[in-house]
């Protein structure tokens, strides 16, 4: 399996699936934007893409697309909590560089 | 690296571009802060987990202030420098406020809003409402892990421009950006009717620590209205703490305790009524500072005696309220409790017996509002695109100006929609008049004397033209916060005057109740009192009119007797202009109209005259 959820991860996102009350999965991605190259997506999930790579982490639905896929070849989403915030972290062994902030990386 | 949370299906953020907004429910007891995450509103817990920050203040002598659960813990000890419940000074004067005397603070009389003394100097209320504003943001920045593009504030619904104006002044001070401020039981119905898809008609009862607000909604399709609202701003559940504390001295046989004893037996008045929520009795025990102790046991049917007039003093708004939006209680669909105070068993009893069903208290009443503004303020955030879900809000008073005479024109009317504006033409009443004066009033009633004054403007440079000819077109607007600006224009030459109304601090709530209360009952007396002064107005113009007209040609049209008939009416009707009553106004001014007929056709065939003389047929146009 290419793309993973941690435990906490997942049962986090079907957590949030359930308060939604509909969705039926998570999409992940990755887009060209930001000021270190790409930000990564995560997305609920209504309508189901043909073309989307489908498949199930912990009991979780994974979509990603296809483009997507490479840049995150051997990623880990994991749930953390840092002090007061808490949220959803990319493990990505593709990456090279980042910015400062995080949020948006180069592979 | 940035956490990241789950977007709605095409809506991820762009790097750097995380639209943080929050909704802040900033209690008269406690306050919350709320935000969407992962597509669901949750309130924000501080690090030790709380989610409820009690709007507690307390200066202390080396200028620190604290806030919250350890300023709440101090109350008793420091009452001076411990401010609870400052939301009832907001905006408010010191004769706003009658139970002054019985609160252990010093109060400041100053011009506008009153300011509390401390050992920290003297605050406004808008200050202290300010460090909890503080307190809130820097609890959300550290929960979201960003700064807050802007934050949906609630107010009560009943909120004059004063009141909300010093709520957006705190927030601007605590360094919030206020996208909105929201009534609170409309940030209910929010988070209600969206979460639950309902429809129809609902009702909200706010019964909070300080304040009662009952409203009525109409939800159709997203689409909030607000029909009517109600309420008695100096009522909630600190008033039913306030009887079980009277209770404990009655019992305890004590008259006057110090301001320690009294915040400490207040605190356990409080716990014995939460206690009954769900137990049959409450125990409480104390040790004074005088060495005498309380060991009282209160039963809920006890509780119950000494608060059902509080119970039954929220349910004569609830009528009001359905009457002003022309409802029955049948006909409402839903009711939504809002407020801690609304967990009081007999309390959701009484209101599930006057609206004929069990009030609806699936989310925790507590946390309702916030949740509700979270959402607000991510929709406004622009967090939530293809939602075009409006909020409509009413103007609590009408809106209007000063007219000749001391009367109110009514611009806007009580409970229009807002945002709104309406323009109405108004007119010179002199001939050769170059200014207006424009007299913004609010209330109900007929007379600008029994309505309460917002602003006065000028508007100067109209061209000298008989009475009549201006046209004067006077707009009124109301922004989405409930604030209004008046601006007025003459269409001929195209002048304009206007002013943004910064309310004078300390209209109450209950003064908003009483101006409403008084226009019922003075419904026949300002009619009567309108009557007349139109009449006044009327009788002063013809006798305006009728002296240039004489002054003009009453001795080359009239003979002597016929002069004299003439200026003796004029006396007449100016006699019973000063001192008459409608009928003596009205049977002077038909007689001077009458006798006035003669004069008024010779002076019409002199005019005409004039404007023949020297052209022949051919020239006139017929």
């Amino acid at each position: 399996m290419p793309v993973t959820l941690s435990e906490r991860a997942a049962t986090h996102v079907k957590n949030f699936l359930n308060k939604r009350g509909k969705g039926l999965g998570l999409k992940l991605g990755v887009r060209t934007s930001g000021c270190s190259g790409m930000a990564y997506k995560l997305e609920f999930v209504d309508a189901e893409d043909p073309e989307d790579v489908k498949f199930d982490s912990h009991g979780v639905t994974v979509y990603i697309d296809p483009k997507s896929l490479s840049y995150l070849e051997g990623t880990e989403l994991d749930f953390v909590r840092e002090g007061l915030n808490e949220g959803f972290k990319f493990n990505n062994p593709n990456v090279k560089s980042q910015c400062g902030c995080g949020e948006s990386f180069n592979v | 690296m940035a956490l990241l949370q789950i977007s709605e299906p095409g809506l991820s953020t762009a790097p750097h571009q995380h639209r943080l907004a929050v909704g802040i429910d900033l209690g008269t007891t406690n306050s919350l802060v709320a935000s969407v995450r992962n597509g669901v509103a949750v309130v924000l817990n501080d690090a030790a987990g709380h989610g409820l920050l009690p709007s507690v203040v307390r200066y202390q002598r080396d200028g620190d202030v604290e806030v919250g659960h350890g300023a709440l813990a101090r109350a008793a000890e420091d009452p001076h420098n411990t401010i609870v419940s400052v939301k009832r000074f907001m905006g408010r004067g010191i004769k706003d406020i009658p139970d002054a005397a019985t609160m252990p603070y010093q109060f400041v009389d100053a011009p506008g809003m009153v300011r509390l003394r401390t050992i920290a100097g003297e605050k406004s209320p808008v200050e202290v409402s300010a460090e909890i504003l503080k307190q809130l943001k820097a609890r959300a920045e550290a929960a979201l892990g960003g700064e807050l593009v802007g934050a949906v504030i609630t107010v009560p619904a009943y909120f004059d421009d004063a009141q909300r104006q010093a709520t957006k002044d705190a927030a601007r001070l605590a360094g919030l950006n206020v996208l909105r401020l929201l009534n609170e039981p409309t940030a209910a119905a929010i988070a209600y009717g969206l979460d639950n898809a309902a429809e129809g008609i609902y009702a909200v009862y706010d019964l909070g620590g300080g304040t009662f607000d009952i409203s009525i909604l109409k939800l159709t399709r997203g689409v909030f209205e607000v029909l009517a609202t109600n309420g008695d701003s100096a009522l909630g559940g600190d008033d039913f703490d306030r009887r079980v504390y009277c209770w404990l001295l009655e019992q305890s046989l004590l008259h006057t305790v110090g301001d320690h004893d009294k915040a400490m037996l207040m605190a356990k008045a409080r716990e014995a009524k939460e206690h009954l929520t769900d137990h049959p009795e409450a125990r409480v025990t104390a040790v004074l500072a005088t060495g005498q102790l309380i060991d009282l046991v209160l039963t809920e049917a006890k509780f119950n005696e000494l608060t059902a007039s509080l119970v039954n003093k929220t349910l004569a708004p609830c009528r009001k309220a359905l009457r002003d939006a022309g409802l029955d209680a049948a006909e409402v669909k839903g009711v939504v409790m809002v407020g801690g105070s609304t967990r009081v068993p007999r309390i959701q009893a009484a209101v599930g017996e006057f609206f004929g069903q069990t009030p609806l208290t699936n989310l925790d009443p507590d946390k309702v509002v916030a949740l509700g503004a979270a959402t607000q303020a991510n929709v406004l955030a622009g967090n939530k695109a293809g939602d075009d879900w409006l909020l409509l809000d009413v103007v609590p008073l009408s809106l209007g100006l000063e007219t000749m005479g001391g009367l109110t024109e009514k611009i806007i009317p009580r409970n229009a929609t807002i945002p709104t504006a309406r323009a109405q033409e108004f007119t010179t009443f002199k001939d050769g008049q170059t200014a207006m004066s424009i007299h913004v009033v609010q209330g109900e009633r007929e007379l600008v004397s029994d309505c309460r004054s917002l602003a006065r403007f000028e508007l100067r440079g109209i061209p000298p033209m008989v009475a009549g000819a201006a046209r004067v077109r006077v707009t009124f607007q109301v922004d989405a916060d409930g604030l209004l600006s008046v601006s007025a224009r003459e269409t001929g030459t195209g002048i304009e005057a206007s002013i943004a109304v910064k309310p004078s601090y300390g209209l109450g709530d209950d003064e908003v109740a009483r101006m409403l209360r008084d226009s019922y009952a003075h419904a026949q007396d300002d009619m009567t009192a309108r009557n007349l002064a139109e009449a006044r107005v009327d009788g002063q113009r013809l006798v305006e009119a009728t002296e240039a007209a004489l002054a003009e040609n009453g001795d080359s049209l009239l003979d002597a007797d016929e002069r004299a008939a003439l200026d003796k009416l004029v006396a007449a009707l100016k006699t019973a202009l000063t001192d008459g009553d409608l009928t003596v106004i009205k049977r002077a001014s038909d007689a001077l109209n009458q006798g006035t007929v003669e004069f008024a056709a010779r002076r019409m065939n002199l005019s005409v005259k004039k404007a023949l003389a020297g052209h022949r047929l051919d020239e006139l146009e017929i």
